[in-house]
């Protein structure tokens, strides 16, 4: 077995009497998409948010590239090589679809502290920039204002910023969410081929992507992981027929 | 060139070509109006930085003035009364030229911005504005409880201070000197919020997660942004005490603070040219208004209620219309 990019210890986050994260271990490994499912309400969110950074576990640990990344902040995590995308657009609307792709290559390649020559005539940074966008289907986009994107683009674009970081492993919260059939096509066949440049953990709703895409899933449910198995194994298991596919709530 | 870069032009050629034409017609008091206008607009392209790009709405900037004015009401008053600052290490007498003078007003303005900052952006929205101004006010209590220079009648300074090759009391070289800043200030304006200090600024004023998940620091960024605003504010500070040759702790009043925002809301908020074109109208109708009534502050308020409801990009966003995108 190779060993995992990204894996996580008995993680533990309570939140008065609800523990939101009830003891969860998981790994990526190389290559894969490793998908989490689970109802509303599960800790899905919870998760992430320990795995990048923004939240810090009551218990257990996080390790990303072999290191103990528990104590790091979201920012060393991102300049490690763990790229986020997130569930709501977090993007600067009042800019460019160019000048957001650039930001992300300036956090991944150099200091901010630079106050004269323009960021966009930067070729270090906008070659990068560009590289990515191109590979979202977003270069002739460049110069438009993200505001005046669809609401698919801007999924898109949440992409492509994480891809401006030469990521090691993304982090991807709910992507195709809000995307119609089309849009959730396009990018399930974009992230399809995304595995092979770094491993994916994906946190989505959408079963159908889910399925055409995960090497393996994990459900989680009330904070713990039910199972985790091949698609297969997962759409068998009545487990978590009851916990969760089944269950009509 | 876009509208926005036209009105610019325009607005800055005619800054520097009304107080030309005054100076041949000989009425000096029209240029001092327009170095109070360039003063003024280089106070609120300090703050601009702070507030247009970082989204930092700092109600405090009068201490960056403050500060300014009174580096250069304590620096010069010790040459004119003939009473060194400091005798050790080195003697110290203290200074009356312009360029010492600037370059200890930045600094020292800078140098606090750095400390309010550290503690003031630990939060955000009302608090941050609460803690601005209370800073400020306190600058202001100090000022007025501090006797050496002046307490609450301030200092006045009976010969402006000199800048290497001008005659600084000729009322147009001292406008063109205050005319030349402002324009090198702008042009750093510009320069800043293209560069990848501005982006990763305006970034984590609109979406701080965003520039956290790409391993960028938005407090940080913050912080640097509002030092370099502080410092701008205070340079203008200088300035403005050296036009008046005169400081007091008006500088430092929360009126002042209020003041300078209002140039850049009324010119439009994080526009390059919004805070020249705000405190040159802000100067027009404190003339031409003040001249008519004592009550002219009304129609400020008219005109900034206006403003604020039917142009949010201000009077540049009327003129030149929506923003930017730029390149």
């Amino acid at each position: 077995m190779t060993e995992a990019i990204l894996e996580t210890r008995g993680l533990v986050k309570t939140y008065g009497a609800l523990r939101a994260s009830d003891g969860i271990t998981l790994d990526l490994r190389p290559g894969e998409i490793h998908a989490v499912i689970g109802p509303n309400g599960a800790g899905k969110s919870t998760m992430i948010k320990q795995l990048s950074g923004n939240i810090a576990p009551d218990e257990g640990t996080v390790h990303f590239l072999g290191k103990d990344v528990t104590g790091l902040s979201t920012m060393a995590r991102a300049r490690m090589g763990l790229a986020r995308t997130f569930q709501v657009s977090a993007l600067a609307m009042e800019d460019t679809v160019l000048q957001n792709a650039v930001l992300g290559a300036l956090g991944a390649t150099s200091s901010p502290y630079r106050f004269f020559r323009p960021a966009l005539k930067r070729a270090e940074l906008r070659d990068r920039a560009m590289a990515a966008l191109e590979r979202m289907g977003l270069a002739g986009h460049a110069a438009t204002v993200v505001s005046e994107l669809s609401h698919g683009q801007r999924r898109q674009l949440e992409v492509a910023v994480a891809l401006t970081l030469q990521p090691r492993a993304f982090l991807m919260d709910e992507p195709m969410a809000g995307l119609g059939g089309e849009g959730s096509q396009q990018l399930t066949s974009i992230l399809d081929r995304l595995r092979a440049e770094a491993p994916i953990l994906l946190i989505e709703h959408d079963m159908d992507a889910v399925f055409a895409l995960a090497d393996r899933i994990s459900v989680l449910v009330y904070g713990r992981i039910v199972a985790t198995g091949t698609v297969d194994e997962i759409r068998r298991s009545p487990e978590v027929r009851d916990a969760y596919l089944g269950d009509a709530e | 060139m876009s509208r926005e870069r036209l009105l610019g032009a325009v607005v800055l050629l005619a800054l520097g070509l009304v107080p030309l034409a005054a100076h041949l017609m000989g009425e000096p008091f029209t240029i001092t109006l327009a170095t109070r206008a360039a003063i003024l607009a280089l106070a609120a392209v300090g703050l601009n930085i702070a507030l247009g790009l970082g989204g930092l709405v700092s109600l405090g900037h009068a201490t960056f003035f403050g500060i300014g004015g009174y580096a250069m009401g304590i620096l010069a008053s010790h040459v004119q009364n003939y009473e060194p600052m400091f005798e050790w290490p080195v003697l110290f007498e203290g200074s009356t030229s312009m360029p010492v003078i600037w370059l200890v007003a930045v600094l020292a303005s800078a140098l606090v911005a750095l400390l309010i900052g550290l503690l003031a952006l630990r939060t955000s929205g009302v608090y941050f504005i609460m803690i601005t101004l209370a800073f400020g006010q306190m600058f202001y209590f100090f000022s007025i409880s501090w006797s050496r220079y002046g307490g609450e009648d301030g200092m006045s300074i009976y010969v402006r201070n000199g800048f290497p090759g001008l005659n600084t009391l000729d009322p147009i070289q001292f406008f063109g000197l205050c005319y030349a800043v402002l324009c090198l200030v702008l042009l750093g304006a510009h320069l800043l919020a293209r560069s990848p200090f501005g982006l990763a600024l305006g970034a984590a004023r609109q979406s701080p997660d965003r520039v956290q998940a790409v391993g960028l620091d938005p407090k940080r960024l913050r912080l640097v942004g509002f030092v370099i605003s502080g410092a701008i504010t205070g340079l203008a500070g200088a300035l403005f005490a050296d036009l008046n040759r005169f400081v007091s702790p008006t500088m430092f009043s929360w009126q002042t603070s209020g003041e300078i925002m209002v140039f850049i809301i009324l010119g439009g908020v994080g526009r390059l040219f919004g805070p020249v074109v705000g405190a040159a109208v802000f100067v027009m109708l404190e003339h031409w208004l003040g001249d008519m009534s004592e009550y002219w502050h009304i129609w400020l308020g008219v005109l900034l209620l206006a403003v604020v409801l039917f142009a949010r990009g201000g009077l540049v966003g009327l003129i030149a219309g929506r923003e930017r995108a730029h390149d």
